[in-house]
């Protein structure tokens, strides 16, 4: 489904990714973890389509299709979604006539009409109990005054509203308590399917109990550096990073 | 011997001098003064600083006439849908009896003369102009304690190439009426028209006045609003200016609050583009106590379009207890857009929150690439966002039919995203 090769990418002239290989089959969650600054959200960012992230090597291959040739709406209505770390508010624009703008967007690029307002209210109803996410939410602007669980949650429930056949979610439990984080985690896991994919993008292991990942790699320096079952989650929870920063500069200097 | 020099604005009203000024049978020597003033009047540079961003050569360098032809003109694509609202149209600067609604509800006087007999004061040239060639005059009196069911729509048409309009418009809104006016300047032609409307509105004690202006002719036609705004004791008053189109655009709103406990509304939006350029010199005096006065003004400038807002607000002596409040935001919408904005508070009483706030940029980046994220494409996600900029503005129109009207009109023009 997602095929990385050795992508290289900068920002203001500043290389973050260098050479990243990563393999996605349908159905398989994959979480990325590392130190900061290691370049986790710069891969994100760089899936997602945003412009100040310039690739100067390497390709993505997403569904047979050049994911790097693509704009960010495109690849979004081709099926990639990220799940923002930091959600941008948008004052003036309803929640409601943002997602029926995504989600007319969606099915345009199906080849379908947009769904009855009605149809389309019952869909929000159905996707918003998914996280909890209280009803009165969707009449308010964009993640305007929404606590930060809020908009966590926010960004599941468009998540599930747009099925995407990727969900990257750059790190959705970075500030959570754990009844969010419990409610954000079961909501991945209700949209986790055969054909569905994801790249959990975090910084610590606790995530990781709940939304229970195929595999984990270790981002260092702008590479994969390591990659294991769920269980290297857990050694890198007990070990720190140390470990694994220090066998990779060994490495380099060798 | 010495040579006379012709001024311009002599020049400029030449054409005009088989007209007489619809002021005459009320006010002969106004009208005769005004002729004399001309003789030694030009029309305003970008050195005077109410004209600064605001050039007027492209109108007085035009060679316009008045044109009293009644056409054939049809009204009914102009008028909002479930507005229910009596008319008064004008066509070319001349009142049509003909076109406008054949009677008004009960406590509504309609009559071809002033009724307070106040003129404006002349602070343009254009002023001037227009009080010695005024083509018509209409005056609309609310009658006391009259609470108007239905909205009274004003339509100006301009249909002759190089027609120049100068209609003047009073309002009397007696002691505790309440009205709603809508008012729409509308072209029908392709070619150059120049409108200059003058309206004088006196709100009386607690009269309740709500105005919403829309301004939509289109490239190549010049639009020219002075009003002069007077409000007494307990009195209510809002407008919108609602500009959508036009090429050049110039509003002169002047209120004075006249008495205690007044509420004044002024807002506006507008979207030069193209060449275009929409000019909002607002002016809000506080002359008595516990008086409050609230400025909205958002501007969206795309292409080489440019915006001007100059908004003055002087708190006199008096005028304690004052709440004056005065925003102004504006995005730039490409490279060659301009905008020149100056708020300019005056407070000489000492115990007043006052404050302005004025900002121009451009549209978020960060919310932009939010919006393509989900799948909406570059463009819609601009006008999403822009929609959600002017939104507030829209929501201050309160009656229902002309907020759809102008929502529809601005999606119609790709303006906005909904």
């Amino acid at each position: 489904m997602l095929s990385i090769k050795n992508l290289h990418a900068n920002i203001d002239d500043k290389e973050i990714l260098r050479g990243l290989n990563l393999e996605v089959k349908a159905g398989e969650v994959h979480a990325i973890m590392g130190p900061n600054g290691s370049g986790k959200s710069t891969l994100a960012s760089v899936l997602a389509g945003r412009e100040e992230f310039v690739v100067t090597n390497g390709e993505v291959v997403f569904d047979e299709k050049n994911l790097l040739d693509l704009p960010a709406e495109e690849r979004a209505r081709e099926g990639v979604f990220l799940a923002f770390q930091y959600p941008v508010e948008i004052p003036g624009v309803s929640n409601m006539n943002f997602m029926k703008a995504a989600h007319g967007e969606m099915r345009k690029h199906k080849g379908l009409d947009p769904l009855s307002a009605k149809d389309f209210l019952r869909l929000v109803k159905e996707k918003s109990a998914l996280v909890e996410l209280d009803g009165q939410l969707a009449n308010r602007a964009v993640n305007e005054g929404f606590s930060g669980g809020e908009k966590k949650r926010n960004e599941i429930f468009q998540m599930a509203l747009l099925e995407p056949k990727l969900g990257i979610l750059d790190e959705t439990d970075s500030g959570l308590d754990i009844d969010a984080l419990r409610i954000v985690a079961n909501g991945v896991n209700a949209l986790r399917s055969p054909d569905r994919s994801f790249l959990v993008i975090t910084h610590y292991q606790r995530l990781l109990d709940y939304i229970v990942p195929d595999f984990v790699h270790v981002l260092y320096k702008g590479r994969i550096v390591k990659s294991g079952g769920k269980e290297l989650a857990l050694e890198l929870e007990k070990r720190g990073y140390d470990w694994v920063k220090e066998e990779v500069d060994a490495l380099e200097k060798a | 011997m010495v040579e006379e020099k012709i001024s311009k604005s002599i020049e400029f009203c030449k054409s005009f001098e088989g007209h007489r000024s619809a002021l005459y049978h009320q006010f002969p020597d106004v009208v005769a003064n005004a002729k004399d003033a001309l003789q030694t009047l030009d029309f305003p540079t970008t050195r005077s600083e109410e004209w600064k961003y605001t050039r007027t050569t492209r109108i007085s360098n035009e060679a316009w006439n008045i044109s009293n032809v009644p056409s054939s003109i049809d009204i009914q694509p102009s008028l909002i849908p479930d507005l229910n609202a009596h008319c008064i149209v004008f066509v070319n600067g001349f009142f049509r009896q003909d076109l406008s609604s054949p009677s008004f509800e009960e406590g509504v006087k309609i009559s071809q003369t002033l009724q307070e007999n106040l003129l404006p004061d002349a602070v343009n040239v254009f002023q001037t102009i227009h009080t010695a060639y005024c083509t018509d005059v209409i005056s609309i009196g609310i009658e006391k304690n009259v609470q108007l069911k239905n909205p009274i729509h004003i339509l100006h048409f301009n249909d002759v190439a190089l027609g120049c309009a100068m209609p003047l418009v009073e309002v009397i809104a007696e002691v505790g009426c309440q009205v709603h006016f809508v008012e729409s300047f509308i072209s029908t032609i392709e070619e150059k028209t120049f409108s200059h409307r003058q309206l004088l509105l006196n709100v009386h004690e607690n009269a309740i006045v709500h105005f919403d202006k829309i301004q939509s002719q289109s490239d190549n036609h010049f639009l020219l609003n002075d009003e002069q705004v007077s409000v007494a004791s307990n009195g209510n008053f809002t407008v919108n200016t609602i500009t959508i189109d036009g090429g050049w655009v110039r509003n002169n709103l002047h209120i004075s609050l006249d008495g205690q406990n007044i509420e004044a509304n002024l807002n506006g939006v507008f979207f030069p583009r193209n060449k275009q350029l929409v000019d909002n010199h607002t002016k809000v005096d506080h002359r008595f106590p516990h008086c409050n006065s609230n400025e909205l003004y958002k501007g969206l400038m795309d292409d080489q379009g440019s915006g001007v807002f100059n908004g003055k607000v002087f708190v006199h002596p008096d005028a304690q207890k004052t709440n004056a409040f005065q925003s102004n935001a504006n995005i730039l919408l490409s490279d060659d857009a301009q905008m020149n904005t100056k708020p300019e508070l005056e407070i000489y009483a000492d115990d007043v929150k006052c404050s302005h706030g004025t900002t121009t940029g451009q549209l978020d980046e960060s919310a932009l690439f939010y919006l393509k994220a989900r799948g909406i494409g570059e463009e819609n996600a601009r006008k999403l966002l822009a929609t959600a900029f002017i939104n507030d503005v829209l929501l201050k129109i309160s009656n229902n039919a002309v907020r759809d009207f102008v929502t529809k009109e601005l999606v119609d023009r790709s303006l906005i995203f909904i």
